[in-house]
């Protein structure tokens, strides 16, 4: 029952989370504290803060870690728990896919229709404000929280942009920096 | 092929630190960069993920991945960008519950956290150059920006703006043009 329940919310969660994987946060919160009470209030802030140091999309972390912790809270073993965790993790993937193949199989048929392309080309400059946005959204006092910060930031876009460093080289530099100098 | 894709995207998930949008650059050198993708066909790509709901993350690399090599790469490359995440959670859940307490994770977070934001938007120039803009047309991504950010605009309706603009702009303008082979 519970393994049903978790798949659907997650599901759900898939479903309506616009705006990408913090947006998605508020979606999971209301879900899993505060309708179906499966972690604490002071849970879902440890997960939030897991969720932010280790590897992958915020929201692909979360739904993993609350599957899993839910799981083993309701007394489930491990590998079991681990299974769950898999189960809400793609569930929360499902929505969004299922689009993507149908956009996807007219996005490759329309491609050389004329009025599709015409929009292509107003959309492309979009992208470019799509990407500002992103970063632009992450430009607060939770990144930004010394005066090295600024200079963290601008020697990652110019070793980017300029010296074309690969950004995992340059992600290995800055948690190198990180060790010395805080 | 479809091997090397699950490998590509593992990679890209395995680096991406600081939430969903991180994987902008790591696909931009990991897929584009090795001529696996149109660069301008990313920034399609790039703008139908900001309309989807669900994780940004793996709704670009599924996208990316059925462009690739159809539905079984769109799935692989969803795959891929969770799989190294997923287990990192459950170990962390597992084992190393108080991670974020940890004085040397702290340090390397610390720097770490403005660098992604850099890297996020270091794309923003190679999209610059890539879709042949000049500095007069930034105006159409700059509105773009401050309707999005200041405004709240969803990114959906920036979207469907920018192709209504696309098809209005070469109606009226006439122009005949040629279309991009299939």
């Amino acid at each position: 029952m519970i393994f049903y329940k978790l798949f659907w919310v997650f599901t759900k969660i898939g479903f309506w989370g616009f705006g990408g994987g913090y947006a998605m946060l508020s979606l999971i919160q209301e879900e899993v504290v505060d309708r179906n009470s499966w972690m604490t209030k002071q849970e879902f802030t440890d997960l939030v803060a897991i969720s932010q140091l280790t590897p992958g999309p915020i929201g692909i972390n979360t739904a993993t870690y609350a599957g899993y912790s839910t799981l083993i809270h309701a007394g489930y073993s491990h590998p079991i728990a681990i299974v769950g965790a898999g189960m809400t993790t793609i569930a929360l993937c499902l929505p969004s896919f299922a689009m993507i193949s149908v956009i996807s199989y007219f996005f490759l048929k329309f491609r050389s229709n004329r009025y599709f392309s015409l929009a292509m080309d107003g959309v492309r400059p979009i992208s470019l404000a799509l990407i500002a946005l992103a970063a632009l959204s992450l430009t607060n006092g939770d990144n930004f929280i010394d005066y090295t910060s600024p200079i963290l930031f601008i020697t990652a876009i110019v070793c980017s942009v300029r010296f074309k460093v690969h950004p995992i080289l340059i992600l290995l530099g800055a948690a190198l920096v990180g060790l010395v100098i805080y | 092929m479809h091997f090397k894709l699950f490998c590509q995207f593992t990679k890209i998930g395995l680096f991406t630190i600081g939430g969903g949008y991180a994987v902008i650059p790591l696909i931009e050198k990991e897929i584009v960069n090795q001529g696996w993708l149109d660069r301008t066909e990313f920034y399609e790509l790039l703008a139908i993920t900001e309309s989807l709901p669900g994780v940004f993350a793996t709704n670009i690399a599924a996208l990316v991945g059925y462009k690739v090599s159809g539905v079984r790469g769109g799935i692989l490359a969803a795959l891929g960008t969770v799989i190294a995440p997923f287990f990192i959670v459950i170990l962390v859940a597992a084992f190393f519950g108080k991670v974020q307490d940890n004085p040397y994770v702290v340090k390397v977070f610390k720097a770490l956290r403005p660098v992604v934001v850099g890297l996020i938007a270091a794309p923003c120039y190679t999209a610059f150059k890539a879709n042949k803009m000049t500095l007069k047309s930034l105006i159409i991504p700059i509105i773009a920006l401050i309707l999005m950010f200041f405004f709240h605009l969803s990114p959906v309706w920036v979207i469907v703006f920018g192709c209504v603009g696309g098809i209005l702009y070469h109606k009226f303008k006439g122009e005949q043009r040629q279309l991009p082979k299939n």
